[in-house]
């Protein structure tokens, strides 16, 4: 790779001297701005200009279009979310019943997928190509065919018929409240466990052969060696995959938007259909960024729940 | 020597069954739309039951296909989605490798302030600022040309700007470059400056070329995770209510109705998924280094 450094660069001919070191720093921190401010520029209009927008939006009640200008209500927006709305605080609840059940089943499926692809074995590429076909399907196309599954004439209850050898009465899953969200549950995994193997895969193969080979010398079981090898050198691939599906599941929405609309009565609803439902369709700007908050404060705090895991690993 | 090698070998013929029943579940859902996508409501209903729905029998056509080309522009969705993927692709790669770059090997005033803000906003997910990101691209200024006179226009609602430029910079992309620029040698704009290189020849001509494989991580990352690449759905839908404008995955919308055409939506899901399986098996081996390369970030 250094190769490259000897490259004659054109104008290498007239080589100056090398320049005075004071005028190169002023021309370091004038090409060194430029380089930067395109990228600056946007991270503060279109990321942190909308984050700040929202943290004022949210003590407000402004709306999308209004004729009157928009009034500062104090913490009303936020007693309402928690004292009024009974359809967000269950969107809350499910928000956090989601992640809670998908976050160990994919990244536990994801683990159990890497080590089956990891072995030496024939045909473990196309394993692994099958196994993550469903992470370069679209969110939107995964719903709309899972949707078409899970119809009460579709292909999961004949599948279950056929397996129970007709016994299986059959039930549209996404429109009852019982099982509308553990269909989405499985759909989601199924979708995205392809993502977090590759992860793990990877994770898997920093860890050197000869620890393997101390491990088999000693005499450890397979088991053994997964319990007290494998895992504790994987920690920091275990708390990467924790967080990213934590804030993706806590991010649920194209889903229920596509296979439910957060029905039946409210039973698949989340935290981002509600933001936005009420900030957008209906209109409520400034309620829905203060549900944007609820959501943001969240996420920081599973951000800083990830910092401090990592730094008790070093 | 077979007798000896049987226990292993039965053992590695026993994990094919795991395996084996594993990719049946990946692979039916995607299996049986391709197969439906070719025959009639009538017929799809019929094999529901049976192996059939997995396989491409009976009264095949691509009547479904037709029809949807009757619902949807889909030539122009495909188009405006290729053109706005490329688009946040190509400029996200210029602007965030210049931005990671003078923060991972350029000394300036700033420098600091700026790579806080890039940390403070690696995990902000887009969702969470949608709202009055909406409420902002709505009041944009933009110049516009009536002719060959520059008027300042506001409001970027139904452009295909509103797509692209609020998607070009990326914290994580930024994040990842500086941690592969600052991987390079040290000296190289040293002995660049001594040949008489500025910086942006330095940039181009050196750290480029050298720097390949996280411009195609970076990139391939941005076609797959991005909120407005070739899975862009929800900002679109906020966003842009002309047809003519739209990506292919709003185009979903259009099949919704009371008596779904089923035969017809896992056709439009198959025209808009098999592109993309089909630049992943091409590319398969840098697709899933870019994913572990994410991973392997800390």
């Amino acid at each position: 790779m250094a190769i490259a450094v000897e490259r004659p660069v054109e104008g290498a001919a007239q080589a100056a001297p090398p320049p005075r070191r004071r005028s190169r720093s002023r021309a370091e921190q004038r090409a060194a701005t430029a380089f930067a401010v395109p990228g600056v520029v946007l991270l503060l209009v279109f990321v942190i200009g909308p984050a700040v927008v929202s943290l004022v939006l949210a003590f407000t009640n402004a709306r999308l279009v209004s004729p009157t200008p928009p009034e500062f209500t104090g913490l009303e927006n936020f007693q309402r979310a928690f004292t009024e709305d009974a359809l967000f605080r269950r969107s809350l609840l499910n928000t956090f019943v989601f992640a809670a059940v998908v976050v160990p089943l994919q990244g536990g499926l994801g683990l159990v997928l890497a080590l089956l692809v990891n072995q030496r074995i024939a045909g473990r590429n196309l394993f692994r190509t099958i196994y993550f076909l469903p992470v370069i399907t679209s969110m939107v196309v995964v719903s709309l065919l899972w949707r078409f599954l899970y119809q009460e004439d579709g292909l999961i209850n004949s599948g279950l018929s056929l397996l129970t050898g007709g016994a299986w009465a059959g039930q549209a899953w996404l429109a009852e409240p019982s099982t509308a969200m553990g269909a989405i549950v499985v759909m989601s995994v199924w979708q995205g466990v392809g993502f977090h193997m590759v992860i793990w895969l990877a994770g898997l193969q920093t860890i050197p052969e000869e620890v393997y080979e101390a491990g088999a010398l000693d005499g450890a079981t397979p088991w053994q060696r997964f319990r007290h090898l494998t895992l504790p050198l994987l920690k920091p691939t275990f708390v990467f995959v924790l967080i990213t599906i934590t804030i993706a599941a806590m991010s649920l929405f194209v889903q229920v938007n596509i296979m439910t609309g957060g029905g039946p009565v409210g039973s698949t609803s989340t935290l981002v259909l509600q933001i936005v439902q009420k900030g957008f369709q209906q209109q409520q700007m400034g309620y829905g960024a203060a549900l944007s908050l609820v959501f943001f404060c969240i996420v920081l705090a599973l951000a800083l729940l990830q910092r401090r895991l990592t730094r008790d690993g070093d | 020597m077979a007798t000896y090698r049987a226990p292993a070998d039965r053992r590695r013929a026993w994990t094919y069954v795991p395996m084996t029943a594993l990719a049946a579940f990946f692979l039916f859902p995607i299996v049986f739309m391709l197969a439906a996508s070719l025959k009639t409501d009538h017929q799809i209903f019929a094999d529901m039951d049976s192996v059939r729905a997995f396989l491409p029998v009976g009264d095949l056509s691509f009547a479904n296909y037709a029809a949807v080309f009757d619902r949807v522009p889909f030539w122009r969705f495909l188009g405006n989605t290729l053109l706005v993927t490329a688009a946040v692709t190509a400029l996200g790669l210029v602007v965030n490798s210049m931005c990671g770059y003078a923060l991972a090997r350029m000394r300036w005033r700033g420098r600091g302030l700026v790579f806080g803000l890039v940390i403070a906003t690696l995990i902000l997910p887009f969702d969470t600022t949608i709202v009055p990101m909406v409420y902002l691209v709505a009041n944009l200024p933009w110049i516009g040309f009536d002719g060959l006179t520059p008027v300042l226009e506001f409001g970027w609602l139904n452009t295909y700007r509103v797509q692209i430029v609020p998607f070009i910079v990326n914290a994580f992309s930024i994040f990842l470059f500086a941690q592969y620029f600052k991987s390079l040698p040290k000296g190289l704009e040293e002995a660049a400056a001594i040949d008489g290189a500025g910086w942006l020849r330095t940039y181009w001509r050196i750290i480029v070329p050298l720097s390949k494989p996280v411009f195609a991580t970076v990139a391939i990352l941005t076609v797959v995770t991005s909120p407005a690449t070739w899975n862009a759905y929800l900002w679109p839908l906020m966003t842009v209510q002309s047809e003519e404008l739209r990506p292919v995955m709003v185009g979903v919308q259009y099949f919704f109705q009371l008596d779904t055409a089923w035969g017809e939506v896992m056709a439009y899901i198959s025209m808009i998924t098999l592109p993309m399986v089909v630049v992943f098996l091409v590319f398969q081996r840098a697709f899933i280094q870019s994913i572990a390369s994410a991973g392997m970030k800390d």
